[in-house]
């Protein structure tokens, strides 16, 4: 299969610490990929690796097919935690440097300035530059060799709403033309709205990794009713008692929502008031505090 | 590697901070070597620790009197722009932003070297014409003939200014690559170059025969040496000729070559972030 991100068996220790442990990562072709983690979770230090800015303790890395090498980064983009350049030149000075390094035309640097919505304010010198307007030229330093395969840290850092919005409108466009994402965030929401799929990563470990609507499973039926104890005891007898959960003050049935006419009659066949019946999907903000939760028990 | 050389190229001279240390290279260079020995001269006063004359402040003089500050007070600076060339890096967090367009740690260290390297013969080359147009107007002012010194003294003169001066450029991002900042190295540096080698030279190898032994091999003490062979005035800081010419620019040599290969090393092995 065509990897554009493939990692075996990928470690990283400082000391007594260990970072990142044992990682298999697999990202395919023209996919946008989430890499979800909280803070300190070894996310950064995996993308530092993969760029070769930080040596593996142990495992293999390959970009694009590559190993670590010269020219490895051909035709990688990447913005690593936060974007750094140099204060005392402008924002597309800042870009035209980095162009002679990447040895791309300076047709690219106007061509992503405006991808990226700055070419107005690409002559202002990047020390006077908002927090927003440094993310979205780090962005445009990603864009500049016209990647096969992105990979952004954290990329809405600092944006506004509509700036947010805007990148991930442009991640969205990036991989709906064929570049490959590795996106990087804590946020949730984010990673929902633009990623095919997502791996989650806790204290270093992979514990996750699948589509979004596949890590948060099936959709559950909300009941709302009184007495609560009495239609519960109902709808173990109609889908089994594993099927029952008690939460938040109602029941949380898993069958399919769609059956939600059937357990409303039955319920009320047996004398149940029901106030409210409703497909719910299950929270991914959820999902994922127990996935990291298990993770992080599985590592203690 | 030339892309990088031209990245660097670039970077270093639209950085403000180039500049600055250049004026005030050349001021220095400027007041001390011809300025105030020319107004004591003028005026008729003399100082315990100089005893220059007219004569030694002529444009035949010129190799010796450009060469004379590069072992401490002018390396020093040069050393301060190798620590921020290479330094800089760190302190801006940009390895992260260049390494990811492509090219490896050694060629973008190797195009650092190598505009280092080019700045330090910008430097020498302003310095000694600076000082050919000073001794010049002396000359003139003083109603005194106007003899250059050689082509090829010239050549040697600038040679050995630029191997000294390359070689505390070389220091300086050896060091910034080694303390991974700016403000130590430079500190560092400064402490080294200001104060150490001074006290070495004046206190300790007068007194420690093993110290004065340790002098012939110290990057300080060859610049100096270098610097004396070439006719540099005794009186200037750091100037002495503890060994011969040949032998002291052999070992600025290979401090040079020792400090870029270890700075280079360094870079390799370590992660960065």
């Amino acid at each position: 299969m065509n990897l554009p991100v493939h990692t075996e068996g990928l470690t990283k220790r400082y000391g007594g610490l260990t970072a990142v442990q044992n990682l298999d990562l697999s990202v395919r072709a023209g996919e946008v990929y989430g890499f979800l983690g909280p803070n300190g979770a070894g996310k950064t230090t995996t993308l530092r690796m993969l760029l070769g800015l930080v040596r593996p303790t142990a495992g293999t890395v390959r970009l694009l097919g590559r190993p670590p090498g010269a020219g490895r980064l051909t035709g990688v983009g990447a913005l690593i935690e936060g974007p750094a350049f140099y204060p005392y030149l402008s924002g597309r000075d800042n870009l035209r440097v980095l162009a002679r390094y990447s040895g791309v035309g300076a047709d690219r640097v106007a061509l992503v300035l405006d991808l990226v919505g700055l070419t107005d304010r690409a002559g202002d010198r990047y020390a006077g530059y908002s927090l927003g307007m440094k993310q979205r030229l780090g962005v445009a330093a990603a864009l500049l060799k016209d990647p096969r395969l992105l990979i952004l840290d954290e990329p809405t850092n600092g944006l506004d709403p509509a700036g947010m919005a805007d990148m991930r409108a442009l991640i969205r466009r990036l991989g709906a033309g064929g570049c490959t994402v590795l996106v990087s965030s804590h946020l949730l929401g984010e990673v929902e709205q633009v990623c095919d799929r997502v791996g989650v990563i806790s204290a270093g470990r992979l514990v996750a990794e699948g589509r979004v609507a596949d890590l948060r499973g099936a959709a559950v039926l909300r009941v709302l009713a009184d007495p609560l104890e009495q239609a519960a005891a109902r709808a173990r007898e109609l889908v089994g008692a594993e099927r029952v959960r008690m939460v938040d003050g109602g029941l949380e049935l898993s069958v399919e929502p769609d059956r939600a006419a059937w357990v409303n009659a039955e319920l009320v066949g047996v004398g149940v008031a029901v106030r409210e019946l409703r497909r719910r999907e299950r929270d991914l903000e959820q999902v994922f505090f127990d996935l990291i939760e298990k993770g992080t028990a599985d590592v203690a | 590697m030339s892309r990088s050389f031209r990245a660097e190229a670039v970077k270093l001279t639209r950085r403000p901070a180039s500049w600055l240390l250049l004026a005030v290279t050349l001021v220095l260079a400027l007041i001390f070597t011809y300025v105030f020995p020319y107004a004591s001269i003028a005026g008729g006063t003399t100082g315990p620790n100089t005893d220059r004359t007219l004569p030694m402040l002529l444009p035949d003089r010129l190799v010796g009197n450009s060469l004379g500050g590069l072992p401490v007070f002018l390396g020093a600076i040069v050393l301060i722009l190798g620590v921020l060339t290479v330094g800089g890096e760190y302190a801006w967090d940009t390895w992260k932003t260049i390494l990811t367009q492509g090219p490896t740690r050694l060629q973008v260290y190797a195009g650092k070297l190598l505009v280092l390297a080019t700045a330090a013969l910008v430097v020498v080359l302003s310095i000694f014409a600076v000082g050919a147009v000073a001794s010049a107007l002396i000359a003139v002012a003083e109603s005194q003939p106007i003899h250059w010194p050689s082509a090829g003294d010239l050549l040697t003169g600038i040679g050995a200014g630029w191997l000294v001066a390359t070689m505390w450029a070389m220091l300086g991002a050896v060091l910034a690559v080694a303390l991974r900042a700016v403000a130590l190295p430079v500190g560092l540096g400064l402490v080294w170059l200001l104060a150490v080698q001074n006290l070495l030279a004046v206190l300790a190898a007068p007194l420690l025969d093993w110290v004065a032994q340790l002098q012939k091999g110290l990057p300080g003490p060859n610049a100096g040496s270098l610097a004396a062979a070439l006719g540099a005035p005794g009186d200037t800081p750091g100037v002495a000729a503890t060994v011969g010419g040949g032998q002291a620019a052999l070992v600025v040599a290979a401090y040079l070559v020792v400090f870029a290969v270890i700075g280079g090393v360094l870079l390799r092995r370590r992660d960065l972030g």
